[in-house]
């Protein structure tokens, strides 16, 4: 009693103003860890893209040699191509045609290039050197010389300037990512190769070029500096349209199933929990179940991106299934009471107005677990996609690899210095393409939001 | 326990008006409800309800929150029907046909007796597609021209035309509150139905709109059968033909507003009006 109601009232604002500070303390403790959060992720993000970038770039551009090749008539012995004669039956001609075709393989064109090199280098090259000549070029090149003849016979008894890729030790020895002060039984080049091609790029006839054989050519193993991504490429891109194709029909639609139409029952229960735990399933186990359906039961072809893309949609469904439920749940209850209440049917309220309303976040959930299965690489592992295939796949029946697994498989290539830099590109590229995919998103989901 | 016969001295005059309005009542049954009962799961919302639903009468249901005054007016479309949980029994008619019957259509039956919500609820879309839902839905416009009359009808019936006719496509959403309210009003009456049900039509409005609605509902009685649920005993007793109480469940009283408000038969609706509760 002995307290008035003025102590009490400065006591209470006293404990008030206590508490206060306390308050702050931790709220701004809570702002400073959530900033440092943000920090630190992106500072952890900037190095990964900083760091991928400044390994990855320098393999888009290569050492290439710029010759003359004369196609010497004394080299090439082949008679005219053939052509069809008249009264000639088709059958005859391609018998002819393919023996020719026979003895245009047989041709030394290695020689055309030895003489280019040795025009370059303005030295008679001897036989005891050859080999250290031939390691400059890239051994693919001969192949493409061929090519471009049968192509084009004319070019007989002709000089044309040609690119030619050098080969990948030349690459890394020119760029620098091997010592130049490792004694000779450390190198890869022999030190008459290495002095040639020191000698050729002071000449201008080896300059960093541009590669489009990164894009345009399929992995190799003999031929490494022309190793490529199409090939990977064309397998990923066959896969995407497998996943969408499935995922998002089957996925959006048992979605609003679900959400709109089901029961709510033990049944629904039991298969809604069942969903989000298959979100949970390591990806490998979803390639174990693909080579034990797909191709153990279905005798589907194995290393297929069709393969691939069934088992990624299985792993894609229950991601896009959530995110449908989720865009579904979100829109108000009101929306679907007024469109039942003007009299439409559960069909149609969800058709008409759920459905338009809930589709930026279905095109979002559905794009990104899209891209993550572009990412994807455990399954793929499992259903033989990581085989060394040197086609590029003209069907999602043919055998074919993936980018990721690309990715993979060159990461661990025994010429580490120079499949270092093509992985990163090789990593450059499956960003880029994921951040394309993650850009058509954001843009779908602009284009599509509608204002309250 | 005395207290004057006379509980609202405000209401003196929009009772008077409605006497005459229930002069203009007819005696024609639109909707009858008998024995209705509706569960929430194990529990029981209502318990046993019977009620007759006249012809172009204004009916208003008043009553403590969760009295199951709102439940009921949403088995009279079975907008229940959408709540997994909901089972009702019973029986209610429209025009003598059971609304519950295996073979009714409840599509068919909204369009009949459409509802109007407490909360504004427009479309996302413009003003003009607001409107024409319903009846491009039902089909009720063959040409466009025939589609651009019902909008405008519809608009005028809900006050809301020369508001909105310069911008009939821009989005119903950027109305304000009241006009969203109005909007849905229309909405509703764009399909004709011959009932309009209405749960709290104006408890997410401000004064102003909420006399704008009311002498919306006064206006639109003429051709319409009005089932409205409220709050606000002073707007029952404005707009009312009749009031019904519930309490607990249980339709305690029904009786023209007048009688309601005036000389009310059961001691729970006395205490109610006279604010001992609710």
């Amino acid at each position: 009693m002995s307290i008035s109601i003025e102590q009490r009232r400065q006591h209470r604002l006293m404990t008030i103003e206590k508490s206060l500070a306390k308050r702050h303390r931790k709220e701004n403790a809570f702002r400073r860890m959530g900033l440092l959060a943000v920090v630190t992720g992106m500072t952890l993000v900037a190095i990964l893209f900083v760091s991928i970038l400044m390994r990855g770039v320098p393999a888009f551009w290569q050492a290439t040699f710029y010759t003359d090749v004369y196609f010497d008539p004394e080299v090439i012995q082949l008679e005219p191509k053939p052509e069809r004669e008249r009264g000639e039956s088709q059958f005859d001609f391609n018998e002819r045609y393919s023996q020719w075709l026979t003895r245009a393989g047989l041709v030394n064109w290695q020689t055309l290039i030895d003489n280019a090199l040795e025009e370059a280098l303005g030295e008679e090259v001897e036989p005891r050197q050859l080999r250290d000549l031939r390691a400059l070029v890239t051994s693919g090149e001969r192949y493409a010389l061929r090519d471009r003849f049968i192509e084009d016979p004319s070019l007989l008894g002709q000089t044309v300037e040609l690119k030619m890729l050098a080969s990948a030790n030349v690459d890394v020895w020119l760029k620098g990512n091997i010592s130049r002060d490792l004694p000779d039984a450390r190198q890869q080049l022999s030190a008459q190769t290495r002095g040639w091609a020191d000698q050729l790029e002071e000449q201008g006839v080896i300059r960093n070029a541009f590669s489009t054989s990164l894009f345009l050519n399929t992995d190799s193993r003999s031929s490494l500096a022309s190793a490529g991504l199409a090939g990977a490429f064309m397998g990923s891109l066959f896969m995407m349209i497998v996943v969408i194709a499935l995922s998002v029909p089957l996925g959006v639609s048992s979605a609003i199933y679900l959400e709109e139409f089901a029961p709510k029952n033990r049944l629904t229960d039991l298969i809604e929990i069942n969903i989000n735990n298959l979100a949970a399933v390591p990806s490998i186990v979803f390639g174990l179940l693909g080579a034990s359906i797909f191709i153990g039961y279905l005798r589907l072809p194995l290393s297929a991106p069709l393969v691939g893309g069934l088992v990624l949609t299985l792993m894609t469904l229950p991601t896009i299934i959530i995110a449908t439920r989720a865009s579904l749940r979100s829109i108000p209850p009101s929306i679907r009471q007024a469109a039942l209440g003007i009299g439409a049917s559960r069909v149609q309220t969800v058709f008409h107005h759920v459905l338009p309303l809930a589709l930026p976040g279905i095109l979002t959930g559905s794009i990104l677990g899209v891209a993550q299965a572009l990412g994807e690489t455990a399954p793929l592992l499992l259903i033989g996609m990581n085989a060394f295939v040197a086609n590029v796949p003209g069907t999602p029946l043919e055998q074919s690899t993936a980018l990721p697994v690309q990715i993979y498989l060159w990461q661990g290539n025994e010429l580490r210095n120079f499949f270092e830099a093509r992985t990163s590109a090789a990593i450059i590229v499956l960003l880029g393409l994921m951040l394309s995919l993650n850009a058509l998103a954001i843009w779908l989901r602009k284009k599509f939001e509608t204002r309250w | 326990m005395n207290i004057p016969a006379q509980p609202m001295a405000t209401s003196s005059v929009s009772v008077g008006s409605g006497e005459s309005r229930v002069s203009k009542a007819k005696d024609k049954v639109k909707m009858n409800a008998q024995g209705v009962k509706v569960f929430y799961g194990d529990a029981q919302a209502i318990n046993g309800i019977d009620l007759d639903i006249y012809e172009n009468e204004v009916l208003a249901f008043i009553g403590p929150s969760g009295c199951g005054k709102s439940t009921f007016l949403r088995c009279l479309n079975r907008m229940n029907d959408t709540i997994d949980i909901c089972r009702v029994e019973g029986k209610i008619t429209l025009d003598d046909n059971d609304i519950y019957a295996a073979d009714r259509d409840v599509v068919l039956l909204r369009a009949q007796v459409g509802i109007v919500f407490q909360k504004p609820n427009p479309f996302p879309k413009s003003i003009y597609e607001n409107i024409a839902y319903g009846p491009r839905l039902h089909g009720l416009a063959r040409r466009k021209a025939e589609l651009d009359d019902i909008v405008e009808s519809s608009l005028r019936r809900a006050g809301l035309w020369d508001e909105v006719k310069d911008r009939l496509d821009k989005p119903g959403t950027g109305l304000s509150g009241g006009q969203q309210q109005r909007l849905c009003i229309a909405r509703t009456v764009a399909v004709s139905p011959d009932v309009i049900l209405m749960d709290e039509p104006c408890s997410a409005l401000d004064p102003i709109a909420t006399a704008k609605v009311e002498q919306l509902i006064d206006e639109l009685s003429e051709s319409y059968t009005i089932v409205m649920v409220t709050h606000n005993m002073q707007q029952a007793a404005r707009v009312a033909d009749r009031t019904a109480f519930f309490h607990m469940g249980d339709l305690v009283e029904v009786d023209s507003t007048d009688q309601i408000f005036t000389n009310p038969q059961d001691q729970r609706t006395h205490d109610y009006i006279t604010g001992r509760f609710g």
